[in-house]
C-alpha cells in the first residue's frame, strides 16, 4: 500500500502493477482504500517525431546515424580541417543535397503528422463533469472521465461503454480505420449499470494497456448504497477503441480507460520491424571491400610518398619550398594528414549518390507493382498494395514459399455438399447428377436407400440451425447486424441473395444454408432466443444460454440452449479429432468412414454432437462459465478448462462435408512456382486428408509423387515408443530422399532431374515432438534430418498447425543452412505470425479481414497474382537492382583508379587528376540518370516470356548476380578500364605537343581527356547492357552524354567570377581541336568496351532466343529447352536471323 | 552491330486506352505504367558482329597506317644540354659558382629540316604537377587586379613575400620557378654565324594570352609603376614588367614564355614550346648544315637530378611525333580483324555441326 503510493509519487511506475484501477467519473468509492487519483498519461496523441525546436538537431542526428551519411560527414570534416587536394565543396555539396532533401521530406511528413495530431487532439468532445456536460479538447480527457460520443464521431480514447441510446444497450461500431474492416460490430454496455450515470459509483479494474485489438479483460465494481458491490466482467465487447467510429446509434456514454499513447490504436501504431533484403547485405559487403580498397590505396600512396621523399632533393626541390609551418610540423602528424588527404582524394570510390539512387529506384520501382493492371481484381475493386518498397528485389530471390490453405489456395467460399446422419449419407443434388446423387424436390430431404430415423434427422438439422454464431441480416434494413462475438478472426459480412447471413466463418453460413435446403430455416436471434422454422413451417424457439466460442486450439464450438419444454441441450460441432474423443466410441466408427472419405475428396468436414444437460450439470457449467468470465487473469485458460469440462460425454449425431473451392489458377500458379525452383510448403490448420487432397488438386503432389508421412498415425507402433519411431522414420526417409537421390548440382533443375518426386507430410503434434524432443541433445539432429528431407522434397505439407507453429517452421527454414529466402502468403489473422516471420510476407485481400494485409509487405487480391509478382516483377527488380549496384561500384572504381595511378606521376602529392567540378558532377549528373532509367525500365527478358518460362527464375537464384564472382568480374573490368584510361593517355602525353600548331597540353587537359573517355565508356557500357531501349533510355543515355559535352564547353567557356582559379578555361575546347585527342578518345573507348562486346557475343543469349521456343517446350521447361538456351550466341546461325522472331 | 527488332508496336490507342468508366482505384492502363513501352531490343548476333568487327578493324588499320606514316615523317632533334658528363659543352655551367654562364651546343643537319620548325625545351624529373606547387599562384594578380598585389593569397606561401616582407608579384611557386635559360640559334655558314630568327609569338594558348591573363593597367602612363610596392620573384633576374622590353604586348603577365610556363605540365617529364622558326630564310625549314646553339645557362636542375634538353621538331595534323597512337590503332585494328576471322571459323564450324544435328 505504502509502496504503491510511493511508486505513484515517484512518477507512477505502473509497469509493475498488472492492472489499473479507474474511478468512474473520478468519484471516490465508499469501499476499500482512499481515493487516489492515479496518474495516467494524458489523451494527447503524438505521432510526430519532431517539434520546431528540436527538428534540426534531432533530424540531423537521425540522419547521421546512418553509417553511410556519417562516413561522408567525416570525409567532409576532414576536408574542412585538413589541407586537402579537393575543396570541401566537392563532397559537401552532394552530402548537403542528400541531407537537405531527406530533411525536407521528413519535415514535410512530420508536418502532416502534426496537423493530423492537432486535428485529433484539439477536437472538441463532451465530457460529463459534476452533473453537467462540458466541452473539452480531446487532449484534455483524463482516464476516468465519462465521455459522450454521438453518431458518426470517432471515439477520442478507449472507452468502456456505459450507456447507449439504443434500447437494448448495444451500439454499433466500425473499425475501418483500425483494421480496415468496414462492417459494423456490436458492442454492449456493462450489464446492470445504473441508468443514471451521475449516480453511478464504480471502479474499473483492467489490465495494463496492450496492443492486441481483440483482447481486453477487466472487471467493474459497482457500488450501491447499502449493498454488496456488484461485480461485472468486461471484455472486448465492452471496449470502444479510439479510432473506431460510432454508427447507427444516436449517442453513447463511456468511461475512458486508456488515453493518449496508451490506447490500443497508438500502441499498434509502432511500426513493424525493418526487414532487410539480401541485396542490401550484399551492398554492405561490397562497401566493406571498397572501403578496404580505399584505405589500402591511401596507405600505399602515403607510404610511397615518404619513400619517394626520402630520396635526395625530392622532398623539397628549390622550386617548391615548404613554408615554415610545414617544416615545423611533426613528421607523424604530417603522415597522418597526408593519409587523410589521400582518403579524401579517393573517397569518391564510395559514392553518396548510390544510396540515393538505390532508394529512388526502390521507391519509384514499387509503383510498377501498384500500377499493374493484371493485379487488379474487379471483384474487390482493388489492385496490389505495396507496404514496403525495400523488398522489391527479394521477390526475385524466393526459395521457399509457405502458403496457407484456406482462403489462399482455396477460395474460402463454402458450399454445403453432403452430410451424414447417424451413419447414413445424405447428398444434396447439385446441377450435375452423380451416380450416387438422388433426386429431390425443393425443401424435401433426399436420402440414401436406408435413412436414419426421423428423430435423429431432425435433431441433426436442429443442431445445424442452432450451433453457430450466425446472424441474420434483414434485407433492406439499415441497421446491419453483425455477428455477436467476433472471435479472433476478422469478419466480413457475407451477403446472400434471399436471406443475408453474417458470420465470422464462412463454414457456418454454409451449414446454416445447408440445413435450409433440408427444411430447417434459422430465422434469427432476438433477445437471447433463437427462432427456427421447421419442416412443418412451425416456428420453434430456443433460449440461448451460453455460447462456447470457437478457437483454433480447441477446434470446436458449442451452444447451450433451452427448449420450450425446459430441456437444456448442448450442441457441439468441431473437427473430428476434437469431437471423437469426447463422444461414445461405438458411435464413432459408423461416422468415421464418411468423414474420412469426405476428407480425401477435399471437403472440410465437421462432426456434430449433442448432449442433454441435467439441471445440476447446467448449474455447474453456468457457474463455472460465469466465474471464468469474471477472472481478470488467465481468463482464457480458465474458460477453456470449463469448456473442456462441459463438452464431454456427448453423443455423435452426424457429420457434414463442405466444399472449399480452389482459387482461380491455383494449380497453374503452384506449378509455375515449382518450375521456378521454389519449394512450396503448405501450412494449414486443416486436417491431413483435406489438405492432402487440396495439394493433389493444386498439383503440388502429382500422381507419381511418393509421400513420406510423419504424422501421429504413422508414429503409432506396437513395438516402439513415439520418440523412437520418429527417429526411425526420419532415418528411413532421409535414406530415401537424401542419400539415394542422385546428387544434384546446386542451382540446376532439381525437380526435373530427380527421378523420383517426394512429398512430405507432417502434422502439428509430430512437429512439436520434433522441435521439442524430451532429450535436448536430439533437437538439432532431428531438425537437420527433417530439413534435409524437406529440401529434397518437391512439396511439403504441414497440417494441423497452430499459427505459432507456422511461424516456427518459417523460422526454422529461414535459419537453416544457406539461409534461404522465404516467402509467406496468407489471408487470415492466423497467418500474420508467419507473414511477419518470413523474409517477404504477402497478404491476400481475402475474406478473413485485413489483418494479413496490414502486416504484409505486399498485398495482392488473389493467389494467382503471386506468379506474376514473383516471376516477372521479382525477377526484373532483382536484375535491375543487382545491375545497379554492380554498375555503381564499377563506375566509381574506374573513375578513381586513374586518379590513384596519377599519384605515381606527381610525386604522390595528392594532385587531383580531374577538376573539382568533374569530381562532383560525375556521380550526380553525368552518369546517374542512365543507370536510374535502366534500373527502372530494363526488361532483359520480356515479361510474357518470364511468365511462360518459370525456369528462367532459377537463373537468378541464390543471389546469382551479386555473388563474389560477378562482383569480381565487375571489379576486374573496372580495374582494366581504369588502367587503360590512364596509361592510354599517359603514352599519348609522352609528347604533349598534340595540336597542329605545336602548342602543348597541360595537366588539366590530361585529366579532361581521361574524364571524357571515362564518361563515354561507362555510359556506353550501360548502353551495351541495356536490352530494352525505350525512348526514355535513349533520351537519358544520349542526353547525359550530350549534357556532359555541353557542360564541359560551358564550364570551360566562361571566366567564372566566383572561382579563385580558372584552370579549366578552354581546356575542353582546345582538347577537341586536337585530332590526336579525338583519336585517343575513340580508341580507348572502343578498347575498353571490346571485352564487353566479345562477352556479349559469346554469352548465352536469353531473351531473344527463348522467344523462339515453342510454347509446348517451354511449358515442360525440361532439359531440352535449357539445353537449347545454353547455346552461345555465336552458334546461332545467320539463318536464325532470317526467320525474324516477332 | 545491332539488329533492331521493334516489337510491341505501340499504337497510340494502345498507349492510351483509358476507360472512363473505370473506378478511380483501377490502375492507369498506360504503356508506361504497365511496363509496356514500345522498346527497341538490340540483338547482337554473328551476322552483325563479324562484319562489324571486320569493318572497324579495317578502318582502324587504315587510320593506324596513316598515323604511323605521318609520325614517321616528322623530324625530331633532341639534345640534352644539362652538362652532366665532363665532355659536354655545358659542363662548366653546372658549378653553382658560375652565375652567368653561356655555353654552345653544336649540331649538324644532313638534310633539310622541314619547316615550320618548333623549338621546345624539355625538363625531366621536374614535378610541375605537385599539388602544392600547382595551387601556388594568385589568379587575381594574374588578371591584373592590383588590389591583390599588396596582399597575395595564402596559397602563395612561401613565395608571397621576400625577406623584407615586400609582396612578390607574381607570387607563388610556379611563377617563381619560371624557366629562364635562353637560347640563340646560329647557322654556321663557311665559319660565320648566321642568326636564325626565332619567333616568340603564338607559343601559348590563344585564350591564355587574350582572355585569361591580363596585365594591370598602367599607372600614370607607366606600366612599371603599376608594380610599385612589390618586388620581383626571388629567382627572377628581372621584374615582370621587364620580361620583354622590346614588345609591350609580350611584357608582364602576357609574356608568352611566362604563359607557357604557367600552364603546368601533366607529367614530370615534359617539354614546352620555346620558339617557332617561321621567318626569313628559315620559313621553309632549317637547311642542311652546321648549327650552333648558344645557351644562356641559368636554370639549376641537378639539385633534384633533373635534366634539360632542347628539341627541334616539326608537326603534322596530329601534332608532334607520337608513334604510340599509330601503333595502338594498328594493334587494335588487326585485333579486330583477327577476331572477326576467328569468329567466322568458330561460327562456320558450329554451323556445320548444327547441320549434322539436323
Amino acid at each position: 500500500m505504502l509502496r504503491r503510493r510511493l511508486n505513484r509519487l515517484c512518477g507512477g511506475d505502473e509497469n509493475r502493477v498488472d492492472s489499473r484501477t479507474i474511478y468512474v467519473g473520478h468519484r471516490p468509492c465508499p469501499d476499500t482504500e482512499a481515493f487516489i487519483p492515479s496518474k495516467f498519461c494524458d489523451n494527447r496523441i503524438v505521432s510526430s517525431k519532431y517539434t520546431v525546436w528540436n527538428f534540426l538537431p534531432k533530424n540531423l542526428f537521425e540522419q547521421f546515424r546512418r553509417i553511410a551519411n556519417f562516413y561522408f560527414l567525416i570525409i567532409f570534416l576532414v576536408q574542412v580541417i585538413v589541407d586537402t587536394p579537393t575543396s570541401p565543396v566537392t563532397s559537401g555539396l552532394p552530402l548537403f543535397f542528400v541531407i537537405t532533401v531527406t530533411a525536407i521530406k521528413q519535415g514535410y511528413e512530420d508536418c502532416l503528422r502534426h496537423k493530423a495530431d492537432n486535428e485529433v487532439n484539439k477536437y472538441l468532445v463532451t465530457v460529463l463533469e459534476d452533473d453537467r456536460s462540458v466541452k473539452k479538447e480531446s487532449e484534455k480527457i483524463k482516464v476516468g472521465d465519462v465521455v459522450e460520443v454521438v453518431e458518426d464521431e470517432t471515439f477520442p480514447c478507449d472507452l468502456i461503454l456505459l450507456e447507449s441510446s439504443r434500447e437494448d444497450g448495444t451500439c454499433f461500431v466500425t473499425t475501418a480505420s483500425l483494421d480496415g474492416e468496414s462492417n459494423h460490430k456490436t458492442h454492449y454496455t456493462v450489464q446492470d449499470t445504473e441508468k443514471d450515470l451521475q449516480a453511478l459509483t464504480a471502479t474499473i479494474e483492467c489490465e495494463q494497456p496492450q496492443p492486441d485489438l481483440y483482447k481486453f479483460v477487466g472487471r467493474m465494481h459497482i457500488y450501491k448504497a447499502e449493498q454488496e458491490p456488484a461485480v461485472r466482467s468486461l471484455g472486448p465487447e465492452n471496449l470502444l477503441l479510439k479510432g473506431a467510429t460510432l454508427k447507427n446509434t444516436k449517442k453513447i456514454y463511456g468511461v475512458a480507460v486508456y488515453t493518449g499513447m496508451e490506447t490500443k490504436m497508438a500502441l499498434n501504431y509502432q511500426g513493424k520491424s525493418q526487414k532487410r533484403s539480401a541485396v542490401e547485405k550484399s551492398i554492405n559487403a561490397f562497401l566493406l571491400v571498397y572501403l578496404c580498397i580505399l584505405i589500402s590505396k591511401a596507405v600505399v600512396c602515403t607510404t610511397l610518398k615518404y619513400v619517394w621523399q626520402s630520396k635526395e632533393g625530392q622532398d623539397e626541390p628549390w622550386y617548391n619550398q615548404k613554408t615554415q609551418k610545414e617544416k615545423d610540423t611533426n613528421m607523424y602528424l604530417k603522415m597522418f594528414t597526408d593519409f587523410l588527404s589521400f582518403m579524401v582524394l579517393f573517397n569518391f570510390i564510395i559514392p553518396v549518390s548510390m544510396y540515393v539512387t538505390v532508394e529512388m529506384q526502390k521507391f519509384l520501382g514499387s509503383f510498377f507493382i501498384t500500377w499493374d493492371k493484371d493485379f487488379f481484381d474487379s471483384e474487390i475493386e482493388e489492385g496490389a498494395l505495396v507496404n514496403t518498397s525495400d523488398l522489391n528485389e527479394e521477390l526475385g530471390q524466393v526459395e521457399y514459399v509457405f502458403t496457407d490453405k484456406t482462403g489462399t489456395l482455396t477460395q474460402n467460399n463454402m458450399e454445403f455438399i453432403e452430410c451424414c446422419i447417424d451413419g447414413f449419407q445424405y447428398k444434396h443434388r447439385d446441377t450435375q447428377s452423380e451416380v450416387d446423387g438422388f433426386t429431390m424436390t425443393d425443401g424435401v430431404m433426399n436420402k440414401l436407400h436406408q435413412k436414419a430415423g426421423q428423430e435423429k434427422e431432425e435433431l441433426f438439422l436442429r443442431a445445424l440451425c442452432l450451433c453457430h454464431t450466425v446472424q441474420v441480416k434483414e434485407p433492406g434494413s439499415k441497421e446491419a447486424l453483425t455477428d455477436q462475438v467476433d472471435g479472433i478472426d476478422g469478419i466480413l459480412p457475407q451477403l446472400e441473395e434471399e436471406r443475408g447471413f453474417i458470420a465470422s466463418s464462412p463454414d457456418e453460413i454454409a451449414l446454416v444454408k445447408g440445413a435450409m435446403k433440408y427444411g430447417f430455416t434459422f430465422l434469427g436471434l432476438e433477445s437471447k432466443s433463437m427462432k427456427i422454422k421447421n419442416r412443418e413451417n412451425n416456428i420453434e424457439e430456443y433460449k440461448l444460454l451460453h455460447v462456447l466460442n470457437f478457437d483454433p486450439v480447441r477446434r470446436r464450438m458449442s451452444v447451450i440452449v433451452q427448449t420450450k419444454s425446459g430441456e437444456t441441450l448442448l450442441f457441439c460441432k468441431g473437427a473430428d479429432s476434437s469431437i471423437f474423443p469426447r463422444v461414445k466410441p461405438e458411435e464413432v466408427d459408423r461416422i468415421r468412414m464418411h468423414v474420412e472419405r469426405n476428407a480425401t475428396e477435399g471437403y472440410r468436414t465437421l462432426c456434430v454432437a449433442f448432449k442433454q444437460l441435467s439441471a445440476e450439470e447446467y448449474a455447474m457449467a453456468d457457474k463455472g462459465l460465469s466465474d471464468a468470465r469474471l477472472a481478470l487473469q488467465d481468463r482464457e485458460e480458465k474458460l477453456i478448462a470449463v469448456y473442456n469440462q462441459v463438452e464431454t460425454g456427448m453423443s455423435l449425431i452426424g457429420a457434414t462435408a463442405v466444399e472449399d473451392r480452389l482459387q482461380e489458377e491455383a494449380a497453374e500458379t503452384m506449378e509455375a512456382l515449382q518450375g521456378a525452383g521454389m519449394k512450396v510448403w503448405v501450412l494449414t490448420g486443416d486436417k491431413m486428408e483435406t489438405a492432402k487432397s487440396t495439394c493433389y488438386a493444386c498439383r503440388l503432389f502429382q500422381r507419381g509423387t511418393e509421400l513420406l508421412e510423419l504424422t501421429v498415425r504413422t508414429l503409432e507402433d506396437e513395438r516402439l515408443k513415439r520418440q523412437e519411431k520418429l527417429y526411425e522414420l526420419l532415418q528411413e526417409y532421409h535414406r530415401k530422399a537424401v542419400q539415394d537421390a542422385p546428387p544434384v548440382k546446386a542451382g540446376v533443375t532439381r525437380s526435373w532431374s530427380a527421378n523420383q518426386d517426394y512429398g512430405f507430410i507432417i502434422d502439428g503434434a509430430t512437429l512439436s515432438l520434433l522441435m521439442n524432443p524430451p532429450l535436448e541433445a536430439d533437437a538439432s539432429q532431428y531438425k537437420s534430418l527433417f530439413l534435409q528431407i524437406c529440401q529434397n522434397c518437391t512439396a511439403v505439407l504441414c497440417c494441423r498447425m497452430a499459427p505459432l507453429q507456422k511461424a516456427q517452421i518459417v523460422k526454422m527454414v529461414k535459419n537453416s543452412k544457406g539461409s534461404p529466402i522465404t516467402l509467406s502468403i496468407g489471408d487470415g489473422a492466423n497467418d500474420v505470425s508467419m507473414i511477419l516471420e518470413a523474409h517477404v510476407g504477402i497478404g491476400i485481400k481475402g475474406k478473413e479481414g485485413r489483418q494479413a494485409v496490414r502486416n504484409s509487405d505486399y498485398a495482392i487480391p488473389k493467389l494467382k497474382h503471386l506468379k506474376k509478382l514473383l516471376l516477372a516483377h521479382g525477377h526484373l527488380y532483382y536484375v535491375r537492382i543487382a545491375h545497379l549496384v554492380q554498375y555503381f561500384f564499377y563506375k566509381n572504381l574506374c573513375f578513381i583508379l586513374p586518379q590513384f595511378l596519377y599519384q605515381f606521376f606527381c610525386g604522390c602529392s595528392q594532385q587531383p587528376l580531374y577538376d573539382a567540378a568533374y569530381l562532383t558532377m560525375y556521380n550526380i549528373c553525368f552518369t546517374s540518370m542512365p543507370i536510374l532509367a535502366y534500373s527502372l525500365l530494363e526488361q532483359h527478358i520480356d515479361i510474357e516470356i518470364l511468365l511462360d518460362n518459370a525456369a528462367l527464375y532459377r537463373e537468378i537464384a541464390n543471389n546469382a548476380m551479386l555473388r563474389w564472382r560477378p562482383f569480381l568480374y565487375w571489379t576486374v573490368l573496372g580495374i582494366f578500364q581504369g588502367l587503360l584510361f590512364f596509361f592510354g593517355v599517359r603514352f599519348l602525353f609522352s609528347n604533349p605537343a598534340l595540336q597542329d600548331n605545336g602548342q602543348v597540353f597541360g595537366n588539366w587537359s590530361y585529366g579532361t581527356i581521361v574524364f571524357t573517355v571515362l564518361v563515354f565508356t561507362v555510359t556506353l557500357k550501360l548502353a551495351l547492357d541495356t536490352r530494352h531501349w525505350t525512348w526514355i533510355n535513349h533520351f537519358v543515355i544520349w542526353g547525359s552524354l550530350a549534357f556532359y559535352v555541353f557542360f564541359s564547353f560551358f564550364w570551360g567557356g566562361i571566366i567564372w567570377p566566383f572561382l579563385k582559379q580558372q584552370r579549366l578555361y578552354f581546356v575542353f575546347a582546345n582538347m577537341l581541336s586536337s585530332v590526336s585527342a579525338w583519336l585517343v578518345i575513340i580508341i580507348l573507348i572502343l578498347l575498353s568496351l571490346l571485352p564487353e562486346i566479345l562477352l556479349v557475343v559469346l554469352r548465352k543469349p536469353r531473351g531473344p532466343h527463348s522467344r523462339q521456343k515453342k510454347p509446348s517446350q517451354s511449358n515442360v521447361g525440361g532439359n531440352q529447352s535449357s539445353q537449347s538456351s545454353a547455346r552461345p550466341l555465336l552458334m546461332r546461325t545467320f539463318s536464325d536471323e532470317s526467320n525474324p522472331v516477332i | 552491330m545491332r539488329k533492331s527488332s521493334c516489337r510491341r508496336g505501340g499504337t497510340p490507342e494502345d498507349i492510351r486506352m483509358k476507360n472512363e468508366e473505370e473506378a478511380s482505384e483501377r490502375p492507369d492502363n498506360t504503356a508506361f505504367t504497365q511496363q509496356q513501352l514500345p522498346a527497341w531490343q538490340p540483338v547482337l548476333s554473328a551476322g552483325i558482329i563479324i562484319p562489324g568487327f571486320l569493318i572497324i578493324g579495317l578502318a582502324f588499320l587504315g587510320i593506324g597506317i596513316a598515323l604511323f606514316l605521318t609520325s614517321q615523317t616528322i623530324q625530331v632533334l633532341e639534345m640534352d644540354y644539362t652538362g652532366v658528363e665532363k665532355d659536354s659543352p655545358c659542363f662548366r655551367c653546372t658549378s653553382p659558382s658560375n652565375q652567368t654562364c653561356t655555353c654552345e651546343v653544336t649540331f649538324s643537319l644532313s638534310t633539310l629540316f622541314t619547316g615550320p620548325v618548333f623549338f621546345y625545351y624539355g625538363l625531366s624529373n621536374y614535378f610541375q604537377n605537385f599539388r602544392k606547387y600547382g595551387v601556388s599562384k594568385d589568379d587575381y594578380q594574374l588578371t591584373g587586379d592590383t588590389q591583390y598585389f599588396k596582399s597575395p593569397r595564402d596559397v602563395c606561401f612561401p613565395y608571397a613575400h621576400d625577406s623584407k616582407n615586400n609582396p612578390i608579384v607574381p607570387c607563388g611557386a610556379i611563377a617563381s620557378s619560371m624557366f629562364n635559360d635562353t637560347f640563340e640559334l646560329y647557322q654556321i655558314i663557311n665559319g660565320t654565324k648566321k642568326k636564325v630568327p626565332l619567333d616568340g609569338k603564338g607559343i601559348s594558348w590563344w585564350t591564355d594570352y587574350n582572355i585569361k591573363y591580363r596585365n594591370p593597367l598602367p599607372v600614370n602612363g607607366s606600366f612599371a609603376s603599376a608594380f610599385d610596392g612589390t618586388v620581383k620573384p626571388i629567382n627572377w633576374p628581372k621584374a615582370a614588367y621587364e620580361l620583354d622590353l622590346t614588345d609591350p604586348n609580350n611584357n608582364g603577365f602576357l609574356n608568352q614564355d611566362f604563359l607557357v610556363w604557367m600552364r603546368r605540365a601533366a607529367l614530370p617529364q615534359f617539354r614546352k614550346l620555346y620558339r617557332r622558326i617561321t621567318e626569313g630564310d628559315y620559313a621553309t625549314g632549317l637547311p642542311a648544315g652546321n648549327y650552333s646553339l648558344t645557351v644562356y645557362y641559368n636554370y639549376p636542375v641537378l639539385s633534384f637530378d633533373g635534366r634539360k634538353k632542347v628539341v627541334f621538331s616539326n608537326v603534322s595534323w596530329m601534332g608532334g611525333k607520337n608513334d604510340f597512337l599509330g601503333i595502338a590503332y594498328l594493334v587494335v585494328g588487326s585485333l579486330c580483324v583477327v577476331m572477326s576471322v576467328v569468329m567466322l571459323i568458330v561460327y562456320a564450324k558450329f554451323k556445320f555441326s548444327d547441320d549434322d544435328d539436323a
